[in-house]
């Protein structure tokens, strides 16, 4: 961990600098709601080491990051995991990894999957001072083993609590919210870094679900099991336009009596699922849970009165903001 | 004069016996956190915070609205460790009545073990669950390890002795 983190400090100086503003490579193959151009499929990758948690319940760093390479290599095609970074973000822009650390401590996004984007993001050009890893306050930061940062030539880490919101409210369908300052003003690019969680009113949270930690008041969009207020969230253009990718963290999760942390209900994925289309990989992370359910003996979320019907919502011809049909999902295990 | 005198008295007494029964008749809300090493081993980390219901959300956003709607009145939580390695959080929620506290118990998992806490609790490797009259306290550890539900169960016990 300390080389990582020794890492992130040397590197602050910038000497990693491309500077050059880079294309989006996927952006040139896939339209916006990241849907393969030719195909018309979303392409979502679920990477899996089963051998990510040493002994107990520690991960093993270097694993962590070969699962993320391997991750990003199988989205993108390139083997190379700068080269397949530089596809994924430009340069020159604020790079945000919204975390989620809601649950505490325990089930909030992995600090060593943190690290790890942090160092590929730097080795691909992005200054150090350009990366913002953020989330709703210093609580929810801690709760992911950060710590806060606001010095301009390192990787910053600080919540909306410091940043503040926006006084005015956007508006969307249900959705009338005040945005953090940091996605509006501060960020280029947003990476949703969602943990997969069980969720007591809208059944699952993930990709999509993590958007209410830019919000300053996320309670007021929980009625009827958060649909659709996840959906119409996720439409409000500044969301849509800054999250472009999405590394969820499956390496811990928990398939009921989420989303805080029970650690009588915790299960190890060991995966990272990506994707830049958000329905569909709530889609699939709806799928996971409910598989890991029905292999302990418990009730479908359906018939637990909880399905999350937000996905379909969002999918929805108002919203359309991805696909959740199966045969519409690119779904590539490795 | 006397007399006046008297009726000065009367009320210097009535004035005084209505301020210390008026305090008095207020209930004492005992405070359920063990000071460090007042349970062996355990270490008192942080603040005592306590959030009124509709700030729930802040603490635990989305799991706020269970205990909202069996009817929480304030969550109070602190954070310990234990022998310097074992972390642990211990939430104690008022709720209105004792069947609020039943109705959140009562969602646990069926691999839950029974224990003689409080008016009834329940156990896991990493969590011990109890309530005692309108109180539900959970206690959650963040490791697993041998020495996990003993520990869990000394802090369970010391809080609830204070409830």
């Amino acid at each position: 961990m300390s080389n990582r983190r020794e890492f992130l400090q040397t590197a602050a100086t910038g000497a990693l600098l491309l500077g050059s503003q880079s294309k989006l490579g996927l952006a040139a193959m896939m339209d916006q709601h990241g849907q393969h151009a030719e195909t018309g499929k979303s392409k979502v990758v679920i990477a899996r080491d089963t051998a990510l948690h040493g002994a107990g319940t520690q991960l093993d760093e270097k694993r962590v990051l070969a699962l993320l390479d391997r991750a990003i290599a199988a989205y993108t095609g390139r083997e190379n995991p700068v080269e397949a970074w530089k596809q994924i973000v430009p340069m020159g822009q604020v790079i945000g990894l919204k975390t989620n650390g809601l649950g505490g401590k325990g089930i909030s996004t992995h600090l060593v999957l943190v690290l790890a984007i942090a160092e590929r993001l730097q080795q691909a050009g992005v200054k150090a001072g350009n990366i913002v890893v953020w989330d709703r306050n210093a609580r929810d930061l801690q709760a992911c083993g950060l710590t806060i940062n606001t010095d301009p030539s390192r990787v910053r880490c600080y919540g909306s609590d410091v940043a503040g919101y926006e006084e005015q409210p956007v508006v969307w369908g249900t959705a009338k919210v005040h945005l953090s300052k940091i996605l509006t003003r501060e960020c280029g690019m947003v990476i949703g870094l969602p943990i997969l969680k069980d969720h007591s009113d809208a059944g699952v949270t993930f990709a999509m679900k993590n958007m209410y930690g830019v919000v300053s008041r996320p309670q007021d969009l929980h009625a009827g099991g958060c649909n659709p207020g996840v959906a119409d969230l996720n439409c409000i253009p500044v969301i849509r336009e800054k999250v472009r990718f999405t590394i969820g963290d499956a390496l811990t999760s928990v398939y009921d009596g989420g989303p805080g942390f029970h650690p009588e209900r915790l299960w190890y994925p060991n995966a990272l699922v990506v994707g830049e289309d958000r329905v569909a990989l709530d889609h699939t992370a709806w799928q996971m849970i409910e598989h890991k359910r029905a292999e302990v003996g418990m009730k479908t979320f359906e018939a637990a009165g909880r399905p999350p019907r937000y996905i379909a919502t969002a999918a929805d011809h108002a919203h359309n903001l991805g696909v959740n049909d199966p045969r519409r999902i690119n779904l590539m295990e490795i | 004069m006397k007399y006046r005198s008297n009726w000065k008295w009367a009320i210097a007494v009535i004035v005084i016996v209505a301020a210390v029964s008026s305090t008095g008749c207020k209930k004492k809300i005992s405070d359920p956190f063990p000071a460090s090493d007042k349970v062996a081993g355990w270490q008192k980390t942080s603040e005592t915070r306590v959030f009124a219901a509709k700030d729930l959300w802040q603490y635990i956003d989305g799991d706020a609205e269970q205990y909202i709607s069996a009817g929480v009145v304030t969550t109070s939580t602190s954070d310990y460790k234990y022998q310097g390695q074992l972390e642990a959080t211990v939430d104690v929620y008022t709720m209105n009545d004792a069947a609020g506290a039943r109705k959140i118990l009562e969602t646990g998992t069926s691999d839950a073990k029974p224990i003689q806490l409080g008016d009834a609790g329940v156990t896991y490797a990493q969590s011990v669950i109890f309530r005692k009259g309108s109180r539900l306290v959970r206690i959650v550890a963040y490791e697993s390890t041998p020495d996990t539900p003993q520990a869990l169960l000394a802090l369970a016990h010391g809080v609830e002795a204070k409830l």
